[in-house]
């Protein structure tokens, strides 16, 4: 076969192949949005299922809304606390280059954990502590999901701060504590930032490890030890009703979810992008 | 205090904390395995690991719990997904580093990023409602029709609700990751090596066949064993559309029930039936230490590939 | 000669299994300007950031002997080292603000080591700032990014934060290398009017630099200190070879 062929044969394969995924991208949103629309109005946005909800009648899925944002927004605060302090470690404190080694190969592998292993490990410490499935249970089994996200994703950033700036501090007569914080975290904000929506994107859209451990209810969140409503398990539990509109508000809710992904997304890239330019070198 | 010893002392205070949290951190994947081999105990004091491994008897109620089904039901489902999605994963990984203009590269992997944020049931949803229908009403009675000599092939299960299925919509799942990190490898095969082979006038398509492919296969391959381990575990999505029926599945168009969904499915009678709490927890530990051994296989396949480079 | 203001005696450095310095005794004198010289890689740097302790960033580094500074061996492992950094500072070769503003820039080191007020402040920043002869051309825009700068400015910014500290001391390391000829020409005008209140010790691949510059000279080769002395007497009249062939031009 001519080289060129051969050549052309495959570069339609890959041209085919692209548009294959970008497909199945395009088709993903487009069911999602034209299931979910028609189904979405105000009511959806604002209310709680009332009395009835299941069946067909009146309410909305506020409750899963908040719940969401209150799960994932504790998670990721409760991640980056441990995140932050073990990159500082990592790059500041740590003396043994092999302990380091271990601590980074074990974080690699807690990233490849599939969240249904963190929801089991978060039902048997609720177990361990007397608990029932709440906000709280939800709440750590998430944050350990988010935590080799959020420990990757700033390693990453603050390896890229150079040696020089470091130094330049430390000439002043800096600790390791203020050159970390004054200078270096200084410096790599917009990436920490990127990193924490990252890791609340990766948290809100989780149902496997919230299954467990944060329970299911139709309040609205209000204790930490109360079960409180996610958005995935709310999409979950109204697709598994035989009621026609229940299942309709099923594709809203995705849609609700979808949406508040795709502007974590975009704030995060919006911000990459605007951050940078004040950053040194 | 002075000015400095509360600055010497804020540094070794910090030092200490940031080393227990880290040291802690570290510990995290231990305690995980430790906790679910804890509660998995009764059911292994009973039934050892290889019986309980082997054996496809599942009757909770009789305290019988054969994962075979399971094990194998993931095995297909994932198996089918890698096989669905290597190929064009790899054809559009090479597009994007070898051929690919700037800036259509630029535009074309933030949307596949895209699609490595859409939450799990999101992608359940759109399996229920686009991908289950076609099987059920296009695929199977065409395959049935057609191709229905091989077993492989049998469409017993006229649902949709299938390996098929499960297997289509884990592998656009993964078409994220594999594409990731086979472009980044690619993209790390040092000019040079292009360069020379173009120079003997070989085409684009040849010098990567012949050389970039050549020095990136380990971490290609990393990057396959990273998908696999990747969809092994993935749970909500394949629920939706396998069926959840514990049998072991002959064809692709057979229901199957995967480890993750069993375990998700279950989690509310675990308490009432006696040993089904530590059975279901033997699974998820099951499933740790295989998804353990797949990071690891992934890593020293990486390793001796920059070895090789270097 | 008057009391010496740092005291080297038997320093070696090494990085993993390659030997930087070697056993290298010298004092370097007070109020005067000390140049270090030799062709590259004899190890001027690494003596260099060994002063003020800068070496142990670097991973894998070992360092042997003493460096006697106000009657203290800095490596001593009791010696508080963010108090011998504060007093020994450093200018580097690129200048490297850090991410703040100008003004930030300077007040950086004395708001590590004092609580001083806002006013206190803005004459520190004032004050060091005129002494690296920066002050006109930065006073109306102070609270500026630092990034926005020139690299000769920004030198000069690097020089008005050391010297914010109030060091006893200042390490230039090859400070002017990066800079074009006017910016370098204003740096070395400020080092020559800084040693009557500092001691200075430099770092240059430049042999006209030393010259300029060098009130005491010590001349390295490959790792090994090979010859020092006052200024004149080295370069008029050098006494071992290799610092003879150096002086010449016959190896860089």
């Amino acid at each position: 076969m001519s080289k060129h062929l051969e050549e052309r044969i495959f570069v339609g394969l890959m041209i085919a192949s692209t548009i294959v995924v970008l497909g199945s991208l395009v088709l993903i949103l487009a069911t999602v949005v034209m299931k979910g629309l028609p189904a979405l109005n105000l009511k959806m946005l604002t209310q709680v299922p009332k009395g009835g909800y299941y069946l067909g009648k009146e309410g909305g899925i506020l409750n899963a809304i908040t719940g969401s944002l209150a799960l994932a927004g504790g998670a990721t605060i409760l991640s980056y606390v441990f995140s932050l302090a073990v990159v500082l470690y990592l790059h500041f404190f740590a003396q043994d280059s092999r302990f380091v080694y271990l601590v980074r190969l074990s974080l690699d592998v807690l990233w490849g954990v599939p969240s249904i292993v963190y929801g089991a490990f978060g039902f048997t410490l609720l177990l361990l502590l007397g608990l029932r499935a709440s906000m709280l249970g939800g709440i750590v089994a998430l944050a350990l999901l988010e935590l080799p996200i959020l420990v990757r994703a700033m390693d990453e950033v603050i390896s890229m701060v150079p040696l020089e700036l470091k130094e330049a501090s430390y000439a002043l007569g800096a600790t390791r504590l203020e050159t970390a914080l004054r200078t270096v975290v200084r410096q790599t904000v917009p990436g920490l930032l990127t990193a924490s929506l990252l890791a609340f994107g990766r948290g809100i859209g989780d149902a496997a490890s919230v299954l467990f451990t944060a329970g299911y209810t139709d309040r609205m969140p209000t204790s930490l030890l109360r079960p409180v409503a996610s958005l995935p398990l709310a999409v979950f539990f109204q697709l598994g009703t035989p009621v026609p509109e229940v299942q309709e508000r099923a594709y809203a809710s995705a849609l609700v979810l979808t949406i508040i992904i795709l502007i974590i997304s975009l704030i995060a890239r919006l911000l990459t992008r605007r951050l940078t330019r004040h950053v040194i070198h | 205090m002075t000015k400095n010893r509360l600055r010497r002392f804020k540094d070794q205070f910090a030092s200490r904390v940031t080393r227990a949290l880290t040291v802690f951190a570290a510990a995290l994947i231990l305690l995980i395995g430790l906790a679910l081999l804890i509660r998995a105990q009764p059911l292994l004091d009973i039934t050892p690991l290889g019986k309980l491994l082997t054996s496809s008897d599942w009757h909770p109620l009789r305290g019988e719990f054969g994962f075979l089904p399971f094990i194998l039901g993931t095995l297909w489902v994932t198996t089918l997904a890698m096989v669905l999605a290597v190929p064009p994963c790899l054809l559009c990984a090479i597009y994007l580093a070898e051929y690919a203009p700037r800036r259509l590269r630029d535009t074309i992997k933030p949307l596949i990023d895209l699609l490595a944020g859409i939450p799990s049931v999101v992608y359940g949803l759109w399996g229920t409602l686009m991908v289950v229908p076609v099987i059920r009403g296009t695929i199977t009675p065409w395959v049935g029709k057609h191709l229905g000599f091989t077993s492989l092939l049998a469409t017993d299960n006229p649902s949709g609700y299938g390996v098929l299925a499960g297997g289509v919509v884990l592998a656009v799942m993964v078409f994220p990751v594999i594409i990731s990190v086979t472009e980044e490898v690619i993209r790390a095969v040092p000019d040079g090596l292009r360069e020379a082979a173009l120079a003997l006038g070989a085409t684009r398509w040849q010098m990567v066949k012949g050389v970039v492919l050549r020095r990136s296969l380990p971490g290609v391959i990393a990057a396959v064993v990273l998908g696999f381990s990747r969809a092994f575990g993935e749970t909500m999505a394949v629920m939706m559309v396998v069926g959840n029926i514990p049998q072991i599945p002959r064809s692709v168009f057979d229901a199957a029930y995967p480890l993750p969904a069993l375990i998700a499915n279950n989690y509310g009678e675990m308490m009432s039936i006696p040993l089904y709490d530590a059975a279901l927890l033997t699974a998820a530990l099951v499933l740790l230490l295989l998804v353990l051994a797949f990071t690891f296989a992934a890593r020293i396949v990486l390793l001796q590939a920059v070895r090789r480079v270097a | 000669m008057s009391e010496p203001l740092i005291q080297i005696r038997g320093l070696s450095v090494t990085y993993g299994d390659r030997q930087a310095v070697r056993d290298v005794s010298v004092d370097i004198p007070a109020r005067q300007i000390t140049a270090i010289i030799g062709p590259s890689g004899c190890g001027k740097t690494t003596l260099l950031r060994s002063i003020s302790r800068l070496i142990e960033l670097v991973a894998g580094v070992r360092v042997w002997g003493q460096v006697i500074f106000q009657g203290q061996n800095i490596y001593d492992p009791h010696v508080d080292v963010t108090e011998i950094r504060r007093r020994i500072g450093l200018l580097a070769q690129r200048p490297f603000p850090l991410p703040m503003s100008i003004y930030e820039n300077v007040a950086y080191g004395p708001r590590l080591h004092e609580r001083y007020n806002r006013e206190t402040l803005d004459a520190i920043v004032e004050k060091q700032l005129r002494a690296a002869g920066l002050w006109d051309e930065v006073k109306d825009r102070l609270h500026t990014s630092a990034s926005a700068l020139s690299v000769g400015q920004q030198q000069r910014l690097c020089l008005a934060r050391g010297l914010a500290v109030e060091p006893e001391v200042l390490l230039c390391d090859e400070a002017t290398s990066a800079l074009d000829p006017i910016s370098a020409q204003r740096i070395e005008g400020r080092l020559l009017e800084l040693k009557a209140d500092y001691g200075i010790v430099l770092v240059t691949h430049v042999l006209r630099q030393a010259r300029r510059l060098a009130d005491y000279v010590v001349f390295m080769y490959m790792g090994e200190l090979i010859e020092h002395g006052p200024a004149d007497q080295v370069f008029r009249n050098p006494q071992e070879v290799k610092t003879r062939a150096y002086l010449e031009g016959e190896f860089y």
